[in-house]
């Protein structure tokens, strides 16, 4: 999968829950968001992406998220 | 055939008047005219000015009746019944009086009655028939007897023979009244008067949009269709559902055997009460052109030639394909994809079938690249994927916001519809880049025009909201009630803040802040507010957040749950809704339920006899994201034709190119079957029976007029894909489909064939609570129990304006044209609109030394192409406009992939160009061309064998 197209999407789902006022709730609902509308493929992309090379190109939260997304598995 | 023609339209009053006709007591709502009410009686008044889609007129003077206790012969088509009134229709002074006024009118009308086109089905004649003339003594002078009058043939459509006229003001009325034109008047005085088109022009030259109205409204020959004439007149006729716009209109297709004569609309269609616009009444000719592939075909690469096959082998082929594939690759490096454009009961089968019989959720609709992010705004925060309102319910509105939409051309009959509201009275707010039709139109000016700048909707959207909180405007009553306190209080913090208000957001969306200001005010204050939105919302990478700030709006404003209010997305295609609501996304079953719900899981694993995936598949751009990654391999495609709908066209063609194997299911050879191995022959709406649900989510039925040309339709092709995978699909007929869909979907739980074709239409949610179905939605409480406010922060799009890309490309539709054209491309309305413009403001269009006409080049990140200008106001300076219709422009060439942050909806509506006056086309537009001709030669071979 095209990484910085999945940077890049999981960057714009953060900027939506970043706006709201319960830091944990967000960023719970981040994973969620991803881990219910993402094909398992572009997850695991993604992981293996930030296992290799970090997650600095991911905004703060969205790198709290796939903590909880890769919790998940 | 015909309807019973009441004469004058229903009236809705809470007081019922009982009268007297002939002898037979009769009681009606009062304000009913004495003629509806003799109808109602059984007793037919001749008549020929009044037909019940018009306010009366009074002016043929054929309706004569005699009223005891009042002097003279009222017209009963003006006449209000009354309560105890007692009414005579016949009488021989009435039968005098009524020969009379026959007679003058055939004084001067041809007598070609054997050989008119109207013959069979002509009031004049038929009326002359019932008063009983019997001869004209005014001799045959009369000028139209003999002399050929000109008829006008302009139209592609229908015709006007001035001659026939009667000057019964039907068609001026019709224009105005239901359609909202005003195309026509008539001019001259006595035997001279005539209708015209606008200043005494051709029917194509004057205003007229070719809705139709006027044709269905004469009562006489003059204006007709030309498939009438051609042809004569029909014999029977079979009401079903058009198959364009997410209006769905109901019409009744009136045939000679199984050969379409014209289409009428459905007077008792609730979507459109018998109206209809120029796609659904006349755009129907595409169904049996030349360019419809009939036979299944093969071929190995995409670069051999076609072969027809029977439609065994091609089935075989391809589930052998699929199969192969997932042998190598894995269960899920296949998928297909479903059309918005295709009955419930096929996308439902379709998802069926990648759920059971590939074992995968790759599935998806096209719906993806439209609607996508209403489903998830609305299910949000009101708690269901679908509008809140009935069409009708507008005529309760007080204020009508539209956003993102340009209903006249978009969805004709909807907008007449409103229209007729706007000039009742109501108020209107548009916002949008554009000036569409609506904003001045005739005796209807937008209150508030916000010409906000392309991807500033939630800026705007949320300013709205500022205002209405910061200014005292909330209905606090309806939020304590109905919605969640938190997050309302979350919401309302948000939304005060200083970083939201118009002035501040104001250098974003260039929209005055006076202006939002203003906007907000009537929104929340001038009584019933309705927002209707479409693409232009739901098209951007805030799509998802936008529909969430409207719907805000209308919960914060206490607009939701009865009439005249709500949220309403107006649905492009015809089965956009329905798509949707059958579990055609990877991530949902059927009745929008999310694949890792276990219980609900389960329940169709039961009933499939299967396992389900509990993880999402792939969407759209996803698929075409894994086909260039290698794991994703195969595509089935019902329906849809992504290289020429989906954005980023080079970008589509290279995924496909990577494919081992693309089934093609289609009318026609389509962009994408340039990329086919396996090419499976579609059916029409005209071929097969089915249910489409439009923006209201009104359930109607599509009936069968003739057999499927290919033999199959293509719920059948479906099936016999599946049974080849060797999933078993046995149904007989789509209503057992229906049955299915209803076992397993509360919210479709109470929904039959035999229901629909009970009530004529029924609108989900319809189940053991609301048997008759749900014409509006949370009346008493919200779907998800409590409505809920979310944030929405304005995130700028990246598809940012810079020196080298500085002018903002927008897209949309018109009228006579419908999506990629693949229909009405082959229709007659390419005379009404031939190719894809360029709209570009004068200043830009100075600047780059462009004029009206001109070839521009236009360079996005993306690609470029090459259209024609038309320099015009329309558009605002820094902002372009174009549709695409025509593949040869390659509209998609030119936008981007990004896309909406919650459904990768694609930014169709924001690309930053720059423009350049070249002399010949682009690079893609040249190649582009030289494939057609490719294909062509491919195609050649195995038709002509
Ligand atoms: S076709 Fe429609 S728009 Fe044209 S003149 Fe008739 S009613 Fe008016
Ligand atoms: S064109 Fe037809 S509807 Fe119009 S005034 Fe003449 S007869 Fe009546
Ligand atoms: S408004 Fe839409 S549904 Fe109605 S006739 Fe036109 S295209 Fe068809
Ligand atoms: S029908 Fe009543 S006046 Fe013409």
């Amino acid at each position: 999968m095209n990484i910085p197209n999945l940077i890049k999407m999981a960057n714009q789902i953060g900027a939506f829950f970043e706006a709201m006022p319960n830091h944990e709730q967000a960023v719970k609902d981040i994973a969620s968001h991803i881990q219910r509308s993402w094909d398992p493929r572009m997850r695991a992309a993604l992981l293996r992406h930030i296992g290799d090379a970090g997650d600095a190109e991911l905004s703060p939260m969205v790198r709290e998220a796939f903590v909880l997304v890769k919790k998940a598995g | 055939m015909n309807d019973i023609d009441y004469g004058t339209p229903a009236v809705v009053a809470d007081r019922e008047v009982t009268l007297n006709i002939d002898g037979v007591a009769v009681s009606v709502p009062a304000g009913t005219t004495v003629m509806r009410a003799a109808v109602q009686a059984g007793v037919m008044i001749p008549k020929l000015c009044a037909t019940d889609s018009l306010e009366p007129f009074g002016s043929c003077r054929l309706c004569l009746v005699e009223i005891e206790g009042r002097r003279g012969y009222p017209s009963s088509c003006t006449t209000p019944a009354e309560a105890g009134m007692k009414v005579r229709t016949q009488s021989p002074k009435l039968a005098d009086l009524r020969r009379n006024v026959m007679e003058l009118y055939i004084s001067d009308h041809p007598l070609d009655c054997l050989t008119c086109a109207a013959n069979g089905n002509c009031e004049l004649q038929t009326m002359a028939g019932t008063v009983g003339l019997r001869e004209v003594r005014y001799g045959m002078a009369g000028a139209n007897h003999f002399t050929d009058v000109k008829k006008d043939e302009s139209n592609p459509y229908f015709t006007y023979d001035p001659g026939k006229c009667i000057v019964c003001n039907r068609c001026v009325r019709a224009c105005e009244e239901t359609q909202g034109t005003f195309a026509l008047t008539i001019s001259g005085r006595g035997f001279e008067s005539r209708v015209s088109a606008g200043q005494s022009e051709d029917f194509m030259d004057s205003e007229c949009v070719s809705c139709g109205a006027c044709v269905n409204a004469c009562p006489t020959a003059t204006l007709m269709e030309k498939t009438v004439i051609a042809k004569g007149q029909a014999e029977h006729s079979v009401t079903t559902t058009c198959a364009y716009c997410g209006v769905g209109c109901g019409f009744k297709a009136e045939m000679q055997g199984s050969e379409v004569v014209r289409m009428v609309p459905w007077k008792d269609g609730r979507a459109n009460e018998g109206h209809a616009c120029v796609k659904g009444r006349f755009a129907w000719g595409y169904a049996t052109h030349a360019d419809r592939i009939t036979k299944p075909m093969i071929r190995a690469k995409i670069s051999d030639p076609w072969r027809e096959v029977s439609w065994e082998e091609a089935i075989a082929h391809a589930a052998g394909e699929f199969r192969r594939i997932q042998d190598k690759h894995g269960r899920n490096s296949i998928g297909a994809l479903v059309s918005s454009r295709c009955t419930n009961e096929e996308d439902y089968l379709v998802q069926k079938l990648v759920r059971a019989a590939f074992g995968n959720n790759n599935v998806d609709t096209c719906a993806r690249v439209c609607h996508s992010p209403t489903g998830y705004g609305l299910k949000q925060t009101l708690g269901e994927s679908a509008g809140t309102q009935t069409f009708k319910s507008v005529e309760k509105a007080d204020v009508i916001m539209v956003v993102g939409a340009n209903p006249t051309d978009g969805h004709p009959v909807f907008a007449s519809r409103m229209k007729r509201r706007l000039r009742a009275g109501a108020k209107l707010i548009v916002l949008d880049p554009r000036e569409i039709d609506l904003v001045k139109s005739p005796h209807i000016r937008a209150d508030h025009h916000l010409k906000l700048r392309p991807g500033t909707n939630v800026a705007v959207l949320t300013a709205l909201a500022h205002v209405i909180v910061t200014e005292g405007l909330v209905n606090e009553r309806f939020i304590a009630e109905r919605c969640e306190a938190q997050a309302f209080a979350d919401w309302r913090e948000f939304v005060a803040r200083p970083a939201n208000s118009p002035e501040a957001l104001e250098a974003d969306s260039g929209v005055p802040a006076a202006e939002v200001r203003a906007a907000a005010r009537l929104y929340a204050t001038g009584g019933n507010a309705a927002i209707y939105y479409g693409l232009g919302v739901t098209e951007h990478s805030q799509g998802s957040t936008a529909v969430i700030a409207i719907a805000n709006l209308a919960m914060a404003t206490g607009n939701v749950g009865r009439e005249g209010v709500g949220v309403n997305p107006l649905r492009g295609q015809n089965n956009v809704q329905g798509s949707c609501d059958m579990g055609s996304f990877p991530h949902e079953l059927p009745g929008y339920r999310h694949v890792s719900d276990t219980i609900t899981r389960e329940l169709f694993e039961h009933a499939w006899n299967v396992s389900i995936q509990p993880e999402p598949g792939l969407r759209i751009p996803n698929m075409f994201e894994a086909a260039l990654d290698g794991s994703f391999r195969a595509l089935y495609c019902q329906g849809e034709d992504p290289v020429q709908s989906d954005p980023n066209t080079q970008h589509v063609q290279s995924a496909l190119a990577a494919m081992e194997c693309v089934v093609v299911q289609d009318l026609f050879l389509n962009e994408t079957a340039k990329f086919a191995h396996v090419f499976l022959p579609g059916a029409s709406f005209l071929e097969k029976d089915g249910t489409f649900t439009n923006a209201e989510r009104r359930i109607s039925r599509v009936r069968k007029v003739m057999a499927p040309l290919s033999g199959k339709a293509d719920w059948e092709v479906t099936m016999a894909l599946s049974n080849a995978l060797g999933y078993p699909m046995h149904y007989e007929h789509p209503s057992q489909i229906m049955d299915e869909i209803a076992r397993l979907t509360p919210t479709f739980a109470g929904v039959s064939f035999d229901k629909i074709d009970r009530l004529g239409s029924l609108q989900w949610p319809c189940n053991d609570e609301t048997p008759e179905g749900t014409p509006t939605m949370h009346v008493d409480s919200f779907v998800r129990g409590k409505g809920r406010f979310l944030i929405t922060q304005y995130v700028p799009t990246d598809e940012k304006v810079t020196r080298k890309f500085p002018l903002l490309l927008t897209t949309g539709r018109v009228l006579s044209q419908y999506n990629v054209g693949a229909q009405t491309r082959r229709t007659e309305n390419v005379r009404f609109y031939d190719e894809d413009r360029l709209e570009i403001h004068p200043h830009d269009a100075e600047e780059r030394g462009i004029s009206n006409g001109d070839w521009v080049g236009i360079q996005s990140r993306a690609g470029d192409t090459v259209l024609r200008a038309t320099v015009t106001e329309r558009v605002q300076p820094g902002v372009v406009y174009t549709t695409f219709h025509f593949p040869e422009s390659g509209a998609n060439v030119i936008t981007t992939d990004n896309s909406d942050w919650a459904t990768n909806c694609p930014e169709y509506k924001v690309t930053a160009v720059e423009l350049v006056h070249v002399d010949q086309p682009s690079e893609w537009q040249l190649r582009n061309a030289h494939e057609d001709k490719v294909q062509r030669r491919l195609l050649a071979g195995a038709t002509a064998k």
